[in-house]
């Protein structure tokens, strides 16, 4: 019995960590069984529907909500004048600053809520917001971010003006919401005054919509007889929403329930408090029946949340032989019209100082600025962790270029420049500790396996016969896992996460997380952990998250931070169990602790054949036979707070042909090599890899929320907005290798946001390869065939 | 993405669908609902009184009759494509409806609705202009059968009268020596075309004997490229004639900026496809 195979098949039965375990998540999902907010209904529940601006900037002149309230079936229009009397016009932002809920004297972007009416039903609502009238005067409106700043410019903030201390520092325009800098500044000049060789390199990260499939919405019931506030609501951060709601109602905490549902994709866009849940949260307050507010989908590309709108320039001096001597980078931030982004609180640019990326880089200067502009607040991390998309995409772009002009070549350039293997943990001359690393292999490897050489040879031959063929190469490296409570916090809520375990007398698990499973896998993988660390087979292991009446506090799901911080938690807080459950098994073996050694599943004798307490045995035990002085039961909480980020790296590489009738774009090969640490579910990160890929696809090459001069957004629907579906979406290769995190307990690093992150920057890196032996150094996304159409004519190379 | 109110009514046949027509100011008629239906529900077309064709007798359904190929108005693209008819003796519709929106829409979309419904950005108008269909309508003063082209005049506008409803479509079966193509660009699955272009040739020998091109969503409504149309006519078809041809389609365009493109890359892209879809039909005609 007690053979090599025995304990083999132990181990399999377990599903721990390792294991392509199917997705427990799945059968309901793809049985139409899913539980999402819009599924909700509650007896007496009415409907809520947003009046918004048709205008970027204007004066509200008057609202006349007359006729919407004789509509039958109609039960209230709230205005800021219905909430200004309970001081909640306006709420505070994340970021430091303050948001209308509802618009108070002005609005500063177009589709700004301006009133909410509460009816009977959706189509009765929203017949009664065509019958409120707003009388609007028209302001002039910024939509440029460069001219933000400028003495023409029009103020925005009217809230704002005269308060010159910002909340991250001194402003320097009524438009500037701050300044941010890391490094050093007169160093990094130096270098650059004395470099051999300097590049600089200007480029738009482009505004785009994280665009979730489902969109946000909340269902609120106030409770008036036992005085509690139920919210569902479709958050990535749950707990985190219900302590801004205390804060803001003034109801105690524990009066306050917020339940995230099923979860139709997140991807930054559901970290936020909007005005739709505050106001709706009012009205069900004020009419003490519950209150449905579900966007649809203009409203969620138009209002919630978007992402990046940075406008960079990356510099690099370098000696000749193309070693980096020093970096430094510019952004200007277009942070829309109030500062709503979601960034610990002490990183206003969130980790943009990780722009130092794989490379060994002796000194660099950051400074970003962000200003107010006439358009949707936000400026999330849209599938990755804070600005890291941005700063990735600016050290890529710029080591290209800097190859580019040296006529180095791109992969090799990045060899001579990475951190090395044996350097690790590093620390970045902008302040991050690398925790561990090998870019080298991962490189190679990614070279190999698809015949680099050769594929130069194959461009070669195509430029000759005038075709255009691009190759693309990255090396990025994320941060992930915020974060360690004494950098990191959000209002003051240092970024720790937690779990809750508990054994049961029969052997099976109930566990509770305070993160969020928006379709990353939780209910699978953190099962998969506890698995592994107890030994009891993941089947059996129930994993529950989103109801704060519930679960442990946590700050949520984003930033790639569930398998850093809650992944670490939940193995801590197995261990902590696990060494309780030592204390019985030597009680229940009559043995000292130290004569116990684990194996499996099981607490063995050494050397003692036959001697042994399975995990089974001892949770029976541990409700009915511990050790005398010990208390009962089986369970343990974990807050872990760690104590360092993680760090997972990759190595992408993409070929593209162009057609140059079209300027159509055909992505011949994706390869994607991913090193997240400790692997807990390759199925699962193979899962992530594909659609993290897919959505960097769709950013890099189709989205975009283009404004027109008036600030009016022309694209907010699906017919223009690109999701990609699978008959566009390319085939992707995936590869890996394993460097754990040398800190995290299990060695894992978080992986579901590494592809959207490195192949944003490798598909303009082969776009721009296909025109490199132009001279062109740079193309700004999206990259649809219209623009690069437009490239091709404007290098003369149409035909005709 | 909620449309106002609205009344109901399924019509139980023609008379019963043009007598109801008539019978209630605005009425509208229903066909597929994948044109009116996001226009209502943005708004954007307020329609009080719906009469919806689905079930009447006769209007679906593919027949041939000698070298007429008979098209029933409430046919789907989805039928189009599986219609072995169509499939042999008029690919062009069936490789167009392929290209027509995505699966879901293809379902429900008519081809009569893609028609009447006078959007530039549909399909179908350009390919019945390059056919040279015939369009069997009724009204209430009976039935009347009219050319596609002269059908379309403008953007949600065409020859269709009040209380006139389109039953059917008539299209020449392919025969030898005659060839058929359709390119569309489009930026993804689901999309309108940036630019389209169906073409039908016959050929004698070499020589392109007749052609007719029409156009997708680069005018107000689609178009026959008449002009690039009489250099090919009677000519073989090489390099510098395709160069001229596609000048001369470049002209012809007239089509609305959006974020598909603007003028110029329209136009060209127009110019693009045709060209292909010619080379296409040639080589078809070979076969
Ligand atoms: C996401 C999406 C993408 C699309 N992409 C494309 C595309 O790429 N190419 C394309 O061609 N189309 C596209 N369409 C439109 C689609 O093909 C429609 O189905 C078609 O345009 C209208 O046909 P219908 O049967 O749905 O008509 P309906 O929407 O029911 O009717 C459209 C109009 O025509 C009138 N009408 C309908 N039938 C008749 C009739 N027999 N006689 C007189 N009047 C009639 C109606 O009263 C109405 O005004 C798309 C639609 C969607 C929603």
């Amino acid at each position: 019995m007690d053979t090599v195979a025995d304990k083999q098949k132990r181990e399999d039965s377990l599903n721990g960590v390792g294991c392509s375990r199917k997705r427990k998540e799945d059968a309901r999902f793809i049985q139409g069984k899913g539980n999402y907010t819009d599924d909700i209904k509650m007896p007496g529940m009415l409907f809520a529907d947003m009046v918004r601006s048709p205008y970027a900037h204007a004066r509200i002149i008057s609202i006349n909500t007359e006729k919407a309230l004789a509509l039958p079936g109609v039960h209230a229009v709230l205005t800021a004048a219905d909430l200004k009397p309970l001081n909640l016009h306006w709420m505070p932002t994340l970021a430091g600053d303050v948001q209308a809920v509802l618009a108070d004297e002005k609005v500063h972007f177009q589709y700004q809520e301006v009133a909410l009416v509460v009816a009977d039903d959706r189509y009765i609502a929203a017949d009664a917001i065509d019958l409120v009238e707003v009388e609007y005067e028209e302001l002039p409106v910024l939509v440029d971010p460069h001219k933000a700043m400028t003495a023409e410019a029009p103020i925005l903030r009217e809230d704002l003006v005269g308060k010159m201390e910002g909340a991250h520092s001194t402003r320097k325009h009524d438009n500037h919401i701050f300044n941010w800098q890391a490094g050093e500044k007169d160093a990094t000049d130096r270098v650059f005054d004395a470099a051999e060789v300097t590049v600089s390199q200007d480029m738009v990260y482009h505004r785009v919509h994280p665009c979730p499939l489902e969109t946000c919405g909340c269902v609120a019931s106030m409770d008036k007889i036992n005085g509690k506030l139920t919210v569902y609501l479709t958050s990535q951060a749950p707990h985190v929403v219900r302590t801004v709601v205390s804060m803001l109602s003034g109801l105690p905490e524990s009066s306050v329930r917020i339940v995230s549902p099923d979860i139709g994709g997140g991807f930054g866009n559901k970290v936020g408090i909007y005005p739709g849940y505050v106001a709706s949260i009012v009205a069900s307050i004020v009419l003490g029946v519950p209150v449905k507010w579900v966007e649809d989908r203009m409203e969620n590309i138009s209002t919630t949340a978007f992402a990046r709108d940075y406008h960079m320039r990356g510099e690099l001096a370098a000696d000749s032989n193309g070693i980096i001597k020093a970096l430094r980078v510019n952004v200007l931030a277009d942070h829309g019209a109030f500062d709503s982004c979601a960034d610990p609180s002490k990183f206003p640019a969130g980790f943009m100082h990780i722009c130092t990326g794989s490379y060994d880089i002796p000194v660099a200067h950051l400074n970003v600025d962000g200003v107010y502009t006439n358009k949707a607040p936000g400026g999330v991390s849209y599938r990755c962790s804070f600005r890291v998309t941005e700063a990735v995409y600016v050290i890529e772009r710029t080591m290209d270029v800097l190859a580019q002009k040296l006529g180095i070549d791109k992969a090799e350039i990045r060899r001579r420049n990475f951190v090395k293997k044996e350097q690790f943990p590093y620390t970045t001359c902008l302040g991050f500790e690398l925790d561990s690393g090998d870019y080298h292999t991962a490189l190679e490897k990614v070279l190999d396996a698809v015949d680099y050489k050769g594929l130069r040879r194959e461009q070669e031959e195509k430029r000759a016969n005038g075709e255009l063929m691009g190759i693309g190469l990255v090396t990025f490296t994320e941060v992930v896992g915020a974060g360690p409570s004494k950098s990191c916090d959000i209002l003051g809520v240092g970024m720790f996460d937690s779990a809750e375990i508990r054994v049961h007398p029969t052997g099976s698990v109930m566990a509770r997380m305070g993160t969020i499973t928006q379709g990353q896998g939780h209910q699978t993988t953190y099962a998969q952990i506890i698995a592994s660390e107890l030994g009891i087979t993941s089947d059996e292991i129930a994993i529950e998250e989103g109801d704060t009446d519930t679960s442990p506090y946590g700050l949520g799901t984003y930033g790639s931070r569930s398998t850093p911080v809650g992944g670490a938690a939940t193995a801590v807080a197995a261990r902590k169990i696990k060494a309780k459950a030592k204390k019985i098994a030597a009680h229940l073996l009559e043995v000292s602790e130290d004569d116990l050694e684990w194996e499996v599943d099981r607490f063995k004798v050494k050397g003692v054949p036959g001697q042994e307490k399975t995990m089974k045995d001892i949770a029976w035990a541990a409700y009915n036979n511990v050790p005398e002085g010990m208390e009962p039961g089986l369970e343990a909480v974990d807050y872990y707070d760690p104590p360092n980020f993680t760090f997972p790296f990759g190595a992408y590489l993409c070929v593209v042909d162009i057609d140059k009738d079209t300027g159509v774009t055909d992505i011949r090969r994706f390869y994607a090599l991913d090193d997240c640490g400790t692997r807990i579910n390759p199925m699962i990160i193979d899962g992530q890899i594909h659609g993290g890929l897919t959505e960097g696809y769709a950013v890099a090459m189709g989205q975009e929320m283009p404004y027109d001069e008036e600030g009016n957004l022309l694209g907010n629907t699906l017919m223009d907005y690109f999701l990609p579906t699978f008959v566009e979406t390319p085939k992707w290769e995936t590869d890996y290798t394993v460097t754990p995190s040398p800190h995290h307990p299990i060695g894992a690093k978080g992986v579901a946001e590494s592809p959207h992150v490195g192949s944003i920057p490798t598909f303009t890196s082969a776009m721009v390869d296909a025109f490199a032996h132009l001279d062109v150094t740079h193309m700004d996304m999206p990259h649809n065939a219209y623009r690069v159409w437009k490239q091709i004519k404007a290098l003369g190379l149409l035909d005709n | 993405m909620i449309p106002s109110c609205f009344e109901y009514h399924k019509a139980t046949s023609i008379a019963d669908a043009i007598a109801k027509l008539q019978d209630n100011e605005d009425a509208k008629l229903l066909a597929g609902g994948h044109s009116l239906l996001p226009m209502m529900k943005l708004r954007f077309s307020e329609a009080p009184y719906l009469v919806d064709i689905n079930g009447i007798e006769g209007l679906k359904g593919i027949s041939i009759d000698g070298d007429t190929i008979t098209i029933g108005a409430m046919t789907t693209e989805s039928e189009l494509i599986r219609s072995d008819i169509l499939q042999q003796y008029c690919p062009l519709l069936v490789e167009a409806a392929k290209l027509v929106a995505d699966p879901q829409v293809r379902n429900k979309g008519t081809i009569g609705g893609d028609v009447a419904h006078g959007d530039p950005g549909n399909d179908h108008p350009a390919v019945m202009l390059a056919l040279d269909a015939q369009l069997v309508i009724h009204g209430p003063d009976g039935e009347r059968m009219i050319p596609a082209n002269g059908f379309f005049l403008g953007t949600y506008w065409t020859a269709l009268e009040e209380y006139e409803i389109l039953v059917a479509i008539k299209v020449p079966a392919l025969t030898s020596g005659t060839g058929h193509g359709y390119h569309k660009l489009k930026r993804k699955t689901g999309d309108y075309a940036v630019a389209g272009s169906a073409v039908v040739v016959e050929m004698n020998g070499d020589v392109v004997r007749d052609i007719r091109i029409g156009l997708t969503n680069v005018a107000p409504m689609a178009i026959r490229a008449e002009a690039a149309e009489d250099l090919i006519r009677g000519k073989r078809v090489d390099d510098v004639l395709l160069k001229a041809v596609e000048k001369a389609i470049v002209a012809a365009c007239d089509p609305a900026v959006d974020l598909r493109g603007d003028e110029e890359y329209k136009s060209h892209m127009a110019a693009i496809m045709a060209r292909r879809s010619i080379i296409q039909a040639i080589e078809n005609a070979k076969e």
